[in-house]
């Protein structure tokens, strides 16, 4: 006993290593995912201002392009371009984030016991709990926050592109796109999004990583089938006389809130500032990319008020709870 | 808290009593008891579905069963966390993730394992075609196992669980894999548990036996006690009916009317009287004792 006691012993963390790992296995998603998607749509973007910038030279509309209301406003209007762009490219990763998530919550519990490779895991000092925390930690935080960077990365590239595009075209007091926007509204706003969406998304998350952790085969199949099948049997039960029930509620508890909300934004529905926006832009005199930018570019923490995100992310987190069980005791997957 | 102490006092790395796990509607152990001391050798050996993954399962605490089972007096099913500190397993070959780098498996385990020996870990890997930058799903099996070798090897565990560890392999990759196994792991302080059914390549290494059939164990002997206990007996057919008389548990016909018969517990010299007497190799012991199995 002290023989073996006094061997070579080291210092470990095992929660880092474990983070790590979980992106060696999945760089490709949470990387370079959102890199190639950007990647794509800058070069695009570049050929399309290109095409663009020729045709406007021609036409010579390019110096009518004025906003309303003198200098100032039109300056504060070009501006918004350039918040725009920015915006453009964070929603982008963030679309491909939901995919992302999506897929490698549904895959995190249940690919490692297709290929037997749980047990190399199981072979080592790590609890069941860790693992599962770990993989949970990738989806809800940390592989939002490599989305927001990479988002942030790819709208500066599309804000140059943009700039230099209407410099080109010969727009009036094109270098408003870069001196009268706002980058640091536009990223203080983007950064609301990682809260609001580690509880938001939590059900979702929390639902896919029980189904990895417990289905033997075909996780997708029974992630998506079983709510959407429980709310079509609830629907049809609506056809029996003597029968009330809100079914809008039922598919928005099971299907939106149990599998749309990897979507980042999917919170708009609760978010008093998005239905308030949504007032005024029906009312709003747009006139300009400034004024959407008012609209669009609004902060998410008034969502962390709502009840129905509170009761969904606990409600995740009892998910999560049922997957580390399964975890510990679940067999291999055939 | 008692059985904890007793088990540490006599040294058992496993004991476990009355052990029982049903799938569906077969037992995979019924009611299996067995003891195993530090510092042995200990090969599981048994037919197919008799068992003997069942039983490394549940003492690696991957499986619930009922019945006790201490292993280094801790109990898998509550305990494994603390457990996996000293017992390290490799479940098959191929079971290391396919997307892995040489180097990535070796930082992982580095960081999370505080008895990962680095140093040691790269020694053995020096010793092989295996470069750091090179992926699991691009190695063939034999080099998957000697990473996952190296990795083990290089983890001071007090009990080692090895579940038909070179299944799949070329004799080469086999002879290697227990001589390094031998040569450069193990010790007094240390435990290994094999199965396998290539029996012939490890029984030279092994220093207890247990045969598991149909989720029971049927024989569980220290080998040199194995050597005494059993006899093999070639004889020709003059003296066959007077050696019949001994009660062989097996027997099997050569050519040019000689016959090998294997006695459980008759006198070695007694038996010299009829024919040449020799140690039974296990696998001719194992076939003896599974006979009817797949009856």
């Amino acid at each position: 006993m002290n023989a073996v006691t006094t061997t070579h012993q080291h210092k470990t963390n095992t929660f880092k290593w474990l983070l790590k790992r979980e992106f060696w296995e999945n760089r490709g998603g949470f990387l370079w995912a959102p890199l190639i998607t950007g990647a794509i749509i800058s070069l695009l973007t570049a050929v399309l201002a290109v095409i663009g910038v020729a045709r406007f030279r021609n036409s010579g509309v390019a110096s009518d392009l004025q906003f309303n209301g003198g200098l100032a406003e039109h300056a504060r209007q070009i501006g918004g371009i350039g918040d725009t762009a920015l915006l453009t490219g964070i929603s982008l990763t963030f679309l491909v984030l939901a995919f992302v998530v999506f897929f490698y919550a549904l895959g995190c519990l249940y690919d490692d016991r297709r290929d037997r490779s749980v047990l190399f895991w199981k072979s080592l000092p790590v609890s069941d709990l860790q693992m599962v925390l770990s993989k949970a930690t990738w989806a809800l935080l940390l592989a939002p926050v490599v989305a927001l960077a990479a988002g942030l990365l790819i709208g500066a590239v599309l804000w140059l592109i943009v700039g230099m595009a209407a410099a080109a075209a010969g727009m009036p007091s094109a270098s408003a796109i870069f001196t009268h926007s706002n980058p640091l509204s536009v990223v203080g706003n983007a950064l609301t999004m990682i809260p609001a969406y580690l509880l938001w998304a939590l059900p979702a998350v929390g639902w896919l990583m029980l189904c990895s952790a417990w289905a033997r085969t075909k996780p997708f199949l029974w992630a998506v089938l079983i709510p959407v099948l429980s709310c079509v049997m609830v629907s049809m039960a609506g056809i029996l006389p003597g029968t009330s029930i809100d079914y809008g509620k039922v598919w928005y508890t099971l299907v939106y809130r149990g599998l749309f909300s990897v979507l980042p934004g999917s919170w708009a529905p609760v978010s008093s500032a998005f239905q308030d926006n949504a007032q005024r832009a029906e009312n709003a005199d747009i006139q300009g990319p400034a004024d959407i930018m008012n609209l669009m570019n609004i902060s998410n923490l008034d969502v962390l008020g709502s009840p129905d995100l509170w009761i969904g992310a606990a409600i995740g987190a009892a998910f999560i709870a049922l997957a580390v069980y399964l975890r510990r005791w679940r067999e291999l997957a055939d | 808290m008692n059985a904890v102490a007793t088990n540490e006092a006599t040294g058992a790395v496993v004991s476990a009593r009355g052990l029982r796990k049903a799938y569906r509607n077969r037992l995979a152990l019924d009611d299996t008891s067995f003891h195993i001391e530090a510092g042995r050798i200990v090969g599981l050996i048994g037919p197919n579905g008799a068992g003997k993954t069942t039983a490394l399962k549940a003492i690696l605490g991957l499986i619930p069963f009922k019945g006790d089972l201490l292993v280094l007096g801790m109990d898998p099913r509550t305990q494994r966390d603390e457990l996996m500190r000293e017992v390290c397993f490799i479940a098959d070959v191929a079971v290391l993730p396919r997307w892995m780098r040489v180097r990535e498996a070796i930082d992982f385990v580095a960081g999370i394992h505080p008895r990962f020996d680095r140093a040691k870990c790269e020694r053995f890997i020096a010793n092989t075609q295996l470069n750091p930058k090179l992926r699991v799903r691009e190695m063939s099996k034999g080099m998957i196992v000697q990473l996952h070798l190296a990795l083990v090897m290089a983890i001071d565990a007090r009990l080692l669980v090895l579940d038909e560890p070179t299944l799949g392999l070329d004799i080469l990759y086999r002879k290697q894999f227990y001589q390094r196994l031998l040569e450069d792991y193990f010790d007094e302080q240390k435990t290994i548990i094999v199965t396998t059914h290539q029996v012939e390549e490890i029984e030279h290494i092994l220093t207890d036996v247990m045969f598991i059939r149909d989720g029971r164990i049927v024989l569980t002997s220290p080998m040199d006690e194995v050597a005494e206990r059993y006899t093999e007996l070639l004889t020709s057919a003059a003296a066959i009916d007077q050696a019949r008389a001994l009660k062989p548990i097996d027997e099997r016909a050569l050519p040019f009317g000689k016959t090998v018969m294997l006695f459980d517990g008759v006198p070695r010299q007694q038996l010299a009287e009829l024919g040449e007497t020799r140690n039974p190799g296990l696998a001719d012991l194992f076939v003896a004792i599974m006979k009817g199995t797949y009856a």
